[in-house]
């Protein structure tokens, strides 16, 4: 799934994505040109300098915080304008961005973009090497997790932002009705699982219509690399042992009919999240915000859980979480390079945290007022305790794949048939590789071989 | 407009050239020629180069139309919207035919309010036609959620072997009332005069549908099927505004707009994209020729 930390609007997304319309050959026209790229190095006290001339950026992000975030900043920079446009919401962002790296021109000065999609966005050389101004410093301060995602080899691409270290939300009032116990393992999960479809039909432990994202993190969580990359060469292997294990492990939710068909950030699944008829979710940490506005219903119900793991020792994943990036077109790379130190590495940390945000910054993380934050609709737990928790059990090692956008978009005709015949994931996760693997080739990747 | 010049004698004098007629086509020539056979011809340029993640843009000749025709996708999505159309297209134009010959038959009392009440559908823009009808046929929260739980039994619209029917019904919905106001339109031109002649005649109601109506509603007929025909092959707002309700009921390559789409926007295959666009314009060119040229043939 493409949303990560904000509510999904579906009828916007939808609207938006129908008005880019039926394919017209019209809007291939402005597909040519090539990327410049940036060879410029700086330290600290230039963009010290130029963040006091006068100047204009522009900033893609579709963040709740970019808002409150952006006014600080100019508050802070009275001469540098930041232009705020939200272009929409994950892949659709993406989709504008890579037209714009193609036409050459139009893409903004920095960018959001999650760790997924990052190095589709390295590959084609479109976002700056940070490590010429000096981040190269930053590391230290960010969950080793989230760094790894912005950088390849000695290169940075991106400052980290949020982190979504998954967890288990689940609903403690249906647990209770129900006599469930909290699962520490796989096993217990699927046993609750079975005892509360059992006992009421209309209800399910999760709902799971198939996706990528989910499967990716579950994958990584198993301890799965189906993918690895360095350079044009790329290996993919979605039965590896640890996707074999997840798969075995999923398999006995799925073909049992044990989750619900609902897909993520529908309307129904708002209601059902707010009904008690899906009792839990497995995701990642930037959940809260989203279920505090869009569950309404089960307020003071939920909880929040160390993700179940297969032999009971803590182990978990990112899911969703990104950054931001300077894009390599950018002809305000000090300015832009300036912004986004402030934005994910200064004061503007805080103003994220402000708006909800789960931070990668392990200062914050570590921050007492942050780790004391009890809200009321989670019954007072202390919450970003199990969460920074889950962010230090974070499996090391993962990658994905330089085109795990394409990947994503063609996961429901291949795993995604498998949810639908309720039968073997392995079966999906082969026809996923082959999808994967052939659209690599294609594109001139040295795909296992 | 070279063509202008083609047939000038250097030698013998002639008339003066009246441009006037060029003028006034001149501001839809240059649209026509902008939006038009511009992007057409780039798609045609397109559709010849392959561009990589890796290894660049390079001229590959004929290779996407080669690929093109051999890809099972291509075909899967091509096969879906031809029974999408042998389906619903008759369907939909019996129930608008039958609802202009009604509205026509003048027997109807409140006319007026029906035929608005049946063309009404067609003025929802088709996103939001897609989102109420996506909200019906929910089985938890929708209409057919509550008669699902009213008859016990478990029937989901977007299961993915009865999907297509459940597009194909949106559709119905959807364009029924513009056929319907097309054939209508062509009824109220039949002159009064052939009325009252089958009158004196005797003939009666069926016998005037079938020999006075039917033969001067073929035009509107072919020009509805036309429509219908290039609308089936386009179908792209439904299935792609569905995939969000059932995504694996749908997959990116349900309808050949569809492939095209993520083809371009998912996977940045512009080039293999725009092979397929061309490839479908011509068959729907084609075949709205063929049937042009059998509508209009006498027998049909």
């Amino acid at each position: 799934m493409k949303i990560t930390r904000t509510r999904s609007l579906p009828v916007g997304r939808v609207a938006a994505l129908a008005t880019v319309g039926i394919l017209l050959a019209g809007a291939l026209a402005a597909c040519s040109g090539s990327t410049p790229t940036a060879s410029s190095s700086a330290n600290a006290d230039q963009i010290a300098a130029a963040l006091q001339q006068k100047s204009t950026i522009t900033y893609w992000s579709w963040t709740p915080q970019a808002k409150d975030q952006v006014a600080a900043f100019e508050a802070q920079y009275p001469n540098v304008t930041v232009n705020l446009v939200n272009a929409g919401t994950g892949n659709d962002e993406y989709t504008k961005l890579q037209n714009a790296i193609k036409a050459g021109s139009g893409a903004p000065d920095v960018a959001q973009i999650e760790y997924y999609a990052m190095p589709q966005f390295e590959l084609s050389k479109s976002l700056t090497d940070l490590s010429s101004y000096g981040f190269s410093s930053l590391q230290s301060s960010y969950s080793p997790s989230t760094w790894t995602a912005v950088t390849g080899g000695s290169a940075i691409y991106a400052l980290p932002q949020d982190s979504g270290p998954m967890a288990l939300f689940y609903n403690k009032a249906i647990f209770d009705q129900y006599g469930l116990t909290v699962p520490t393992t796989w096993d217990e999960y699927i046993a609750d699982a079975a005892k509360l479809h059992a006992a009421d039909p209309t209800k399910y432990i999760t709902n799971d219509a198939g996706d990528a994202g989910l499967t990716t993190s579950l994958i990584w969580q198993a301890g799965g690399k189906p993918y690895v990359s360095s350079g044009n060469s790329v290996t993919v292997n979605l039965q590896d042992a640890g996707s074999k294990k997840y798969a075995d492990m999923w398999n006995q939710l799925v073909e049992p009919g044990l989750v619900s068909s609902t897909p993520s950030w529908s309307d129904a699944w708002w209601k059902s999240l707010s009904d008690g008829s899906i009792a839990s979710l497995v995701t990642g940490a930037w959940m809260p915000g989203n279920l505090e506005t869009g569950a309404l219903g089960s307020a003071g119900n939920w909880r929040v859980a160390p993700l179940p793991t297969y032999d009971g020792t803590a182990a978990t994943a990112q899911n969703g979480g990104g950054g931001q990036a300077v894009l390599a077109q950018s002809k305000n790379q000090l300015v832009a390079a300036g912004f986004l130190q402030w934005l994910n590495s200064g004061p503007g940390v805080s103003v994220f945290l402000k708006g909800g945000g789960f931070p990668s910054t392990t200062a914050q993380l570590n921050d007492p007022t942050f780790l004391a934050d009890a809200p009321t609709y989670f019954g007072g737990q202390l919450i970003n305790k199990v969460l920074l928790d889950a962010s230090n059990s974070v499996v090391p090692g993962w990658q994905y794949l330089p085109f795990q956008t394409y990947a994503n978009s063609v996961f429901s005709d291949t795993v995604g048939q498998s949810y639908a015949n309720k039968s073997d994931l392995n079966k999906g996760l082969a026809a996923w590789q082959e999808s994967s693997v052939s659209y690599g080739a294609q594109q001139g990747f040295a795909v296992n071989k | 407009m070279s063509s202008l010049q083609l047939s000038s004698p250097p030698v013998m004098r002639r008339t003066k050239r009246q441009w006037t007629g060029w003028m006034f086509v001149l501001p839809f020539l240059l649209v026509f020629a902008l939006v038009l056979v511009a992007p057409v011809i780039y798609a045609v340029y397109l559709s010849l180069f392959r561009d990589q993640l890796v290894g660049g843009n390079a001229f590959v000749g004929f290779a996407n139309y080669v690929e093109a025709l051999t890809d099972p996708n291509f075909w899967d999505s091509l096969g879906r919207v031809v029974l999408f159309l042998v389906v619903q297209v008759p369907i939909m134009l019996l129930i608008a035919l039958a609802a202009a010959l009604a509205l026509d038959s003048a027997r109807l009392h409140a006319a007026s309010f029906f035929r608005i009440a049946i063309f009404l559908p067609y003025a929802v823009p088709a996103v939001v036609a897609v989102l109420m009808w996506g909200f019906i046929y929910g089985t938890q929260f929708g209409l057919v959620g509550s008669f699902d739980k009213f008859f016990g039994i478990a029937f989901d619209p977007l299961a993915p072997n009865v999907v297509l029917a459940a597009i194909g019904n949106i559709n119905t919905w959807e364009f029924t009332g513009y056929n319907m106001l097309l054939f209508y339109a062509a009824l109220r031109v039949i002159s009064g005069d052939l009325y009252e002649a089958a009158e004196l005649d005797g003939a009666r109601a069926f016998q005037v549908i079938r020999s006075i109506k039917l033969p001067a509603l073929r035009p509107a007929i072919v020009i509805a099927v036309i429509f219908s025909i290039i609308g089936s092959f386009q179908l792209f707002n439904e299935p792609n505004i569905l995939k969000s309700l059932a995504p694996n009921s749908i997959s990116t390559f349900f309808t050949p707009n569809m492939y095209a789409y993520n083809l371009s926007f998912a996977g940045q295959q512009y080039n293999y994209s725009a092979t397929i666009a061309i490839i479908m314009g011509v068959l729907t060119a084609v075949i709205a020729y063929i049937v042009q040229l059998r509508g209009s043939r006498k027998e049909l």
